[in-house]
């Protein structure tokens, strides 16, 4: 017996510590950057910071004041309106065109490309061609109206009340055909067999679909839902290049609302809590599903 | 795309079939529409856009406004047009994209192949940062890029766009190489080859599709990104930032033509590469996406 | 010392110990098959010779040289994995030669090796192949001319066969026996499959709950299983197990039993010191092929007893025609020539080859006798 058990040799020990060295640079930058960012932008919220970081805590005031503010409860119900039905119509429209892209089409080649190119483009691309087609004075307003329809009348972008209904329909013409493409996927993951079978059983297409298709996407769904709704929360671009938050303030999102508060009006802590509040939400939709996902990988 | 492995099995009789095509077709419509506008409308006159109608083809078809937004339109004070913008994008894109994907192959090679106590957890971190609202770290990092002297600069913008990307790029690497066989890996080592060699060797000349995948996403991203150019671009704007100002200008006449021409500009990159490659794109999305 | 040592091996991951001392020497050129149900610990111990898991406690060492710690690669040995792990991206050549080229053995001389294992292998034509383009059998194959080009001092072999169809599996086999008494490597082989143990073998380990039940010739393992485990595990169909109760008539020894009427049968035993277990409950094994019809009983044995039971159910199988009768309450299966007239439900006279009988204590389930 020349060793023992424990000397292992050089190599080995090494080639123990290379995978951990080589993941080091990714794992410092992230619990630097964005760890690290959280915990100092958390702590910003309890402070008294305007134009610069200030580091003396006040407690909860930023949060009692941002509760406070009508700008930001603007911003909060513009959300709750525009995340429920971008997350409904996407969904609807998603699964609507991938059940009828999957009844065999000829030309589905074609047309897969046709809905799916729009999420190729930035937001600001999107904002400024819907700011334009929804624009009454020279856009589809207009157009009907050339073309004899005189009565028809879409103002919307310039109505206080209505133009949160443009982002959605902007975000929802980026976004539904992506959403049709995970649909699509599982639809295809589906085996043949089962429909086969509930053929055999004697059900209709539309009890097919209702019975076993659709509740057998329960993972499109759920990450459907996930992606939306962090796209939702995260949505800052379109509104920017489609309304700008306008009129007035009838458009804010709370993301814009952060932006503006803090780099415009110097409003450093209140903008860090509206942050943090906007974190909580993601978290609250994000860590159950990845808890899950990681889980069910072990 | 082409990650359709079988048809569906059910029947469907003839009026269904006609009403299926049309919904498809009106939705095709909806899709193009806002696009074929753009495209029409950058290629007419001012006057034919204010006084005409969106829909009609041009009456006198004109490159002019594409010049015009290229070279030399007005972008907040200076009238320079897109091109400086154009060329700071892809000074941004290319090295972030480049060293982001590269550390998302290492990062999936190592969580998969070389896994220790731990390891998901850390891969769980990684991916939740793909997910939070940048707003949370606006602040801090305005202050970091300010004291490291990357304020304003690209080098600047390629590190935040490498910090908040590799999350996504390891995901993709790490649920492909979570497919590969890890008997592969372990013959490999058995034959001598080490952490490097393994990858190199074994690893990499396999990973193409995946590349393509997490190349095409982060190029898409960051292409596409307004919020950081925004907030960190300073001298150095990408083309988002600099089309949003051209578009939101409120000095002088509104030339939309021009701004047509710069916003289909500022598209084109991302579109040609989903056209010649979307097909892996989307398949990458969907493993990467569908199956978490 | 042998050639390979396995001495006072433990496996734990946390507290759950997963292997429990494992003791196996393994002399030059020998074949030694590892073999036991899913989870027994085969594969493991398999990857701790290694290298590719860490090794708890105890030694192993190869020509006297402990190899605890050591990377893979400088253990000079060589492995054949399930799924062959052919790498996709590289040719047979490449891939034969690859680890030849991490060892940093110069181009002219990994293509003598390569061409020497190619033609033993029949691989000569295919060397410019990409995996994917190759038949599971010619995967196969490669995988094993990869291990034979590095010369290597032991050859691991994890489940090889397991991925191909049943002929080709049977054909595999008898390349991968042919190669061994050609060449005279020593061999470690997992497998899962007890006729691959039996048939390839020099030594087999049986082993379950991350024990070795037993260690021996295929011939020790099937005539004298140590335990009921190894006795039903190995061998198909299995060993019929009956409980019985030993009685003594003029001080011979018999086994009583059941049959399928309620009525008792007597079956003497072949060794004489069953005796010492009057009165006491045990367990009857008999092999399928130890239990047949009057003329198919083996000449040679000096103990054949005879009963007549009722058929259940038969199985033509070809080359035997199974039955299945009911004895002790439990299912039995007989073994019968081909040609024999039977037919469910009748009547049939059965032999039992009592010197092939093992005796097993139905609480320790240890072997008694033989």
């Amino acid at each position: 017996m020349a060793r023992h058990a424990s000397d292992a040799d050089f190599r080995t020990k090494l080639q123990e510590w290379i995978p951990k060295l080589v993941l080091s640079p990714s794992i410092a930058l992230m619990l630097v950057f964005v760890y690290g960012f959280i915990l100092f932008t958390i702590y910003l919220s309890f402070t008294s910071s305007r134009m610069l970081p200030k580091y003396d805590l006040i407690g909860f005031d930023n949060y009692a004041r941002l509760w406070g503010l009508s700008a930001w409860w603007t911003a909060v119900t513009n959300l709750a309106i525009f995340a429920s039905l971008y997350i409904f119509i996407c969904t609807a429209i998603g699964l609507t065109l991938a059940i009828l892209l999957d009844q065999k089409i000829r030309g589905e080649g074609m047309l897969r490309p046709i809905y799916l190119y729009p999420m190729a483009l930035s937001f600001i691309v999107t904002g400024t061609a819907w700011k334009w087609f929804l624009d009454p004075g020279i856009g589809l307003e207009n157009t009907m109206h050339l073309w004899g329809w005189d009565s028809f009348s879409f103002g919307w972008i310039k109505d206080r009340n209505m133009a949160i209904y443009t982002i959605v329909i902007a975000a929802v013409w980026q976004t539904s055909g992506f959403v049709m493409a995970m649909f699509l996927a599982g639809l295809r993951g589906i085996d043949n067999e089962i429909l086969k079978a509930a053929q055999i059983d004697g059900a209709s297409n539309w009890s097919l679909y209702r019975r076993i298709v659709i509740p057998m996407l329960r993972p499109a769904f759920l990450s459907a839902f996930v992606i939306l709704a962090h796209l939702a929360v995260k949505s800052y671009d379109l509104v920017i290049a489609l309304t700008g938050g306008g009129p007035g303030r009838a458009t804010e999102l709370p993301a814009t609302f952060m932006y503006s508060y803090t780099f415009t009006r110097n409003q450093m802590g209140t903008g860090a809590a509206s942050a943090v509040i906007m974190l909580m939400t993601i978290a609250a939709i994000m860590m159950p599903y990845l808890y899950a996902e990681l889980k069910e990988k072990k | 795309m082409s990650i359709a492995t079988q048809d569906t099995d059910v029947n469907t009789g003839k009026i269904a079939r006609t009403f299926i095509y049309l919904v498809l077709l009106v939705f095709a419509l909806f899709y193009l529409l806002p696009f074929f506008v753009m495209v029409v409308n950058s290629l007419k006159p001012l006057d034919e856009i204010t006084g005409g109608n969106m829909m009609a083809l041009p009456d006198k078809w004109t490159i002019q406004p594409w010049l015009s937004a290229w070279s030399s339109a007005q972008i907040g004070v200076e009238p320079t047009g897109l091109k400086p913008y154009f060329v700071n994008s892809i000074l941004m894109v290319v090295p972030a994209v480049a060293i982001s994907t590269f550390l998302g192959a290492l990062n999936g090679y190592v969580l998969t192949k070389w896994r220790f106590k731990g390891d998901t957890i850390l891969f769980g971190l990684l991916l939740f940062s793909c997910f939070i609202p940048f707003q949370i770290v606006l602040i801090p990092m305005a202050t970091i890029l300010g004291k490291i002297g990357l304020a304003g600069s690209i080098p600047g913008l390629v590190l935040v766009h490498v910090v908040y990307g590799v999350g996504f790029t390891t995901l993709y690497y790490r649920n492909y190489y979570a497919a590969f066989p890890t008997e592969l890996v372990r013959a490999a080592m058995m034959d001598g080859a080490g952490f490097f060699r393994i990858f190199w060797r074994i690893m990499l000349p396999v990973s193409g599709p995946i590349t393509v995948v997490s190349v095409i996403w982060q190029f898409t991203n960051v292409w596409n990104d307004f919020l950081f150019g925004a907030s960190f671009g300073g001298q150095s704007q990408p083309m988002t930032v600099a089309l949003n100002n051209l578009v939101q200008s409120s000095t002088g006449v509104k030339e939309y033509n021009v701004h047509f021409a710069g916003a289909i500009l500022a598209a084109l990159p991302t579109l040609l590469v989903y056209i010649v490659a979307g097909r892996y794109f989307v398949r990458g999305l969907m493993a990467g996406s569908v199956k978490g | 010392m042998g050639f390979l040592d396995i001495s006072n091996v433990t496996k734990s991951y946390g507290t759950v110990e997963v292997l429990h001392q494992v003791d196996i020497n393994v002399e030059e050129g020998e074949f030694l098959v590892l073999v036991g149900p899913s989870g027994c610990g085969k594969s493991t111990l398999l990857n701790m010779i290694a290298g590719l898991e860490g090794i708890t406690s105890g030694d192993i060492s190869i020509k006297g040289r402990v190899m605890n710690g050591v990377h893979p690669s400088n253990r000079n040995i060589a492995m054949v994995f399930q799924s062959y792990a052919l790498y996709p991206n590289m040719t047979v050549g490449q891939n034969m030669t690859f680890g030849l080229e991490m060892h940093g053995v110069e181009k002219s001389k990994r293509d003598v090796a390569l061409k020497d294992v190619a033609k033993l292998l029949q691989l000569d034509q295919l060397l410019d192949r990409k995996p994917g383009q190759l038949s599971g059998g010619q995967r196969q194959r490669v995988a094993m001319g990869r291990a034979l080009v590095r010369d290597p001092d032991v050859f691991l072999f994890d489940e090889p066969l397991s991925n191909l169809d049943a002929k080709l599996r049977v054909d595999m086999r008898t390349e991968i026996k042919k190669l061994h008494e050609k060449l005279k490597t020593t061999i470690v082989y997992v497998t899962h499959d007890q006729i691959e143990a039996l048939t390839l073998s020099t030594r087999i380990a049986v082993m379950n709950g991350g024990y070795v039940q037993q260690l021996g010739t295929p011939k020790e393992i099937y005539d004298t299983p140590a335990n009921l485990f190894v006795a039903t595990f190995m061998g198909s169909p299995a060993m019929n197990v009956l409980p019985a109760k030993v009685s003594t008539i003029d001080g011979v020894p018999y086994a009583q039993i059941i049959d399928g009427e309620g009525q008792p049968v007597s079956l003497r035993f072949s060794q004489e010191n069953m005796a010492d277990w009057d009165g006491k409950d045990i367990l009857l094994g008999i092999r399928p092929e130890a239990l047949t019809d009057p003329e198919g009983a083996d000449r040679k044995s000096t103990n054949i007893a005879t009963f007549h039971n009722a058929i259940d159910v038969t199985e033509p199988a070809g080359s035997d025609t199974f039955v299945t009768t009911t004895l002790g309450d439990a299912d039995v299966i007989a073994r019968l020539r081909a040609d024999t007239d039977v037919a469910s439900g009748q009547m049939f006279e059965f032999a039992v080859n009592m010197d092939k009988a093992v005796v097993f204590d139905p609480v320790s389930e240890q072997r008694i006798a033989p």
